[in-house]
């Protein structure tokens, strides 16, 4: 009797962890049955969609530190470049209304591909006169970078209809159901997608070139002494990670088949994603995934609690959300800056 | 041409005050404050509650001096919302940064956490203000002085420029003269050095961010006066303020000032040629060249 209670409390020791998440996992899925099942699959596909932006400033900030809050940008490109890529340019009646640079009418995985490559030529054109220098200048031009395609995404109609923005993009595998349920053929696109980048980054982290990401993160000057290029490394991490963005992008702009330049703000396109990876744990796949069902979970729990607000009130609503976010940002950053899951170790457990 | 140098110069002495506080915390405190920006939009919004609705519940008169759009109650407001901003930056200092520091956090978590700073304050703007472009005095034409040479300038963008020489100026006494001005300077210079020698850094950083928020504050109410209020305002000087900081070297708080006024007149210049909403643009167009041709800024030793 007595080992079993000693051998009850060690499992609970041991496992603490997991008991905790199966808890927090059946409550989660207890609420979920009062919530309808279209609701649940739009809010799984935006989380889904924003786990991919955090796996990709993952690379950047979790395993080489690179600071970037321009995610915006590439957002904002990632979206527009796929939108054109898919959609044919407008002719006849329509050219007057809707004005774009070109447009391929290529599928949809042409789209994804050239949103990650322009991405990533972008991401190389900032890291040139960035990444040698001190790691806040990159945080600065990342940023100028997004305010400024947003201002010509906006302010330029000929190149891709200003801000009334593109509409009608085609989304993959389209007629195979009923356009009602087509959330659900989505779904599984975007998890399919999350999956195989998720491997992706698992694998490159795991191997010889990820340890040097690592290295150049904890102390770029013992990797240079070690013969490695940090300049180079960390420009590869940055194109990594901005591709990974790129393909967030278009699978968004497909999401919601119109994208207009007030989308990509630095609130939604950055912001947010930097807070989903804080709370998950930077240099955790894992946490950028679950950072990323949390916090929009989060998000989206808050509009029912501003839903109970005064009437006057009401119209502040998105502004008190994001405060909360704000506040939460800063209350991980203080307390647990490790994030949920903190990160994994990745050494042999024998060299410990 | 001529008209857009000068008003060009009017904003670039409202990017100075800025850049300066910018500068000033990125050289003591050591981390890129992504909150400067919104210090500027909150001292516009203190001064607009102070003027139009505390100094009218008061009974303080709404005259105005001359051709000037403000009275009395801007007088009185600009030095009171100055010290509002500078509590401000204080207490961030105190709830965030200050154990933020303490348990050693690298300065991109603190640039981090400036960011997130920056969005709270942002927000409760247009939670009290709402979204709107607000005047301190709607609907005033105001008359503009004609100049040799056809420029045009309004009374109040002289007053600017006064104000903002007079700001600098007593900042440039300060530093010089004061024993706290020679501390900061000293602590800008070599921090540990300055620790060795017994100066007590955390009452050097609470200056800094005392000095750094109320010239925010006095650039953002100038900012008002001249154009308007807007809650992103602030946001959208980020990127000219940085440049500035960057182009006058880090830590040089005259070179901040110089590199101001170049971003003001490149700015407002390009508005020849470009929409005036590219302004943020055409200011990190400038930066990535200078990071591209001397990232130590104009007045850095030969390498950074």
């Amino acid at each position: 009797m007595e080992i079993g209670i000693k051998y009850g409390s060690v499992f609970m020791q041991r496992h603490k962890k997991v008991i905790a998440l199966a808890l927090a996992s059946g409550i989660l899925l207890i609420l979920l049955c009062f919530v309808p099942a279209a609701y649940l699959v739009s809010l799984a596909i935006m989380a889904g969609i924003y786990a991919v932006f955090c796996l990709g400033l993952n690379i950047q900030w979790g395993y080489t530190g690179l600071f970037n809050i321009g995610i915006a940008g590439f957002f904002c490109i990632g979206a527009y470049a796929s939108a054109m890529i898919t959609t044919p340019k407008p002719t006849g009646v329509y050219a007057h209304y809707v004005k774009q640079l070109f447009g391929l009418n290529l599928p949809f995985v042409a789209g994804l591909l050239g949103a990650a490559l322009i991405c990533g030529v972008i991401a190389f054109l900032i890291g040139m006169p960035t990444l040698k220098l001190r790691e806040d200048y990159l945080a600065i031009a990342t940023l100028g970078i997004a305010e400024s395609f947003r201002l010509i995404f906006n302010n330029e109609h000929w190149l891709a209809n200003g801000p009334r923005g593109l509409m009608g993009l085609p989304q993959p595998l389209q007629n195979l159901v009923d356009p009602k349920h087509y959330n659900y053929i989505y779904l599984i696109i975007i998890a399919f997608i999350v999956v195989i980048i998720y491997l992706a980054i698992e694998r490159a982290i795991r191997s010889p070139w990820g340890r040097v990401l690592r290295a150049v993160r904890e102390d770029e000057g013992s990797a240079a002494m070690s013969g490695k290029d940090v300049f180079s490394f960390k420009m590869q991490s940055l194109i990594f990670g901005a591709m990974i963005m790129g393909c967030g992008g278009a699978l968004y702009a497909h999401y919601t088949k119109a994208i207009s330049p007030l989308v990509f703000t630095p609130l939604y396109g950055t912001f947010i994603i930097w807070v989903m990876l804080m709370a998950g744990g930077s240099g955790n796949n894992k946490g950028a995934v679950l950072g990323a069902y949390a916090v929009w979970g989060i998000w989206i729990g808050t509009k029912f609690m501003t839903d109970l607000l005064p009437y006057f009130l009401k119209a502040k609503a998105p502004y008190i959300r994001f405060l909360l976010i704000g506040i939460l940002l800063e209350i991980i950053l203080i307390y647990r800056p490790r994030g949920l899951l903190g990160e994994e170790k990745r050494v042999s457990k024998l060299a410990d | 041409m001529l008209e857009l140098i000068v008003y060009g110069i009017v904003l670039g002495s409202i990017i100075s005050l800025g850049a300066i506080g910018l500068t000033l915390v990125y050289g003591i405190i050591r981390f890129a404050n992504f909150a400067h920006g919104d210090f500027l939009t909150t001292g516009a919004y203190v001064a607009l509650f102070l003027v139009t609705g505390l100094f009218s519940w008061i009974g303080i008169p709404d005259n105005t001096f001359g051709s000037l759009s403000f009275g009395w109650r801007m007088v009185i407001a600009f030095p009171l919302a100055m010290a509002v901003v500078a509590c401000v930056a204080i207490a961030l200092d105190r709830i965030l940064y200050q154990k933020l520091r303490q348990k050693r956090s690298g300065a991109v978590i603190l640039a981090m956490s400036s960011l997130g700073a920056a969005f709270i304050v942002r927000m409760i703007i247009l939670i009290l203000w709402g979204a709107d472009s607000l005047f301190y005095r709607p609907g005033v034409m105001r008359p503009a002085l004609e100049l040799p040479l056809g420029v045009k300038i309004r009374p109040d963008q002289i007053l600017i420029l006064i104000t903002v020489i007079a700001l600098v100026g007593a900042l440039h006494l300060f530093l010089q003269r004061s024993k706290m001005g020679k501390a900061m300077r000293a602590t800008a210079d070599n921090m540990e050095l300055a620790l060795v020698s017994g100066i007590d850094t955390e009452r050097i950083i609470i200056w800094t961010w005392g000095i750094g928020g109320a010239l925010a504050a006095a650039g953002g109410i100038l900012y008002g006066i001249d154009v308007q209020l807007h809650p992103y305002m602030g946001w959208n000087f980020l990127i000219p303020l940085f440049a500035a900081t960057i182009l006058g070297t880090i830590g040089n708080m005259y070179g901040a000032f110089v590199g101001g006024l170049i971003l003001g007149v490149a700015q407002q210049l390009s508005t020849a040629w470009l929409l005036p909403t590219y302004k943020p643009a055409v200011a990190f167009v400038i930066m990535i060249v200078i990071l591209f041709i001397r990232p130590q800024g104009i007045f850095g030793g030969s390498s950074s």
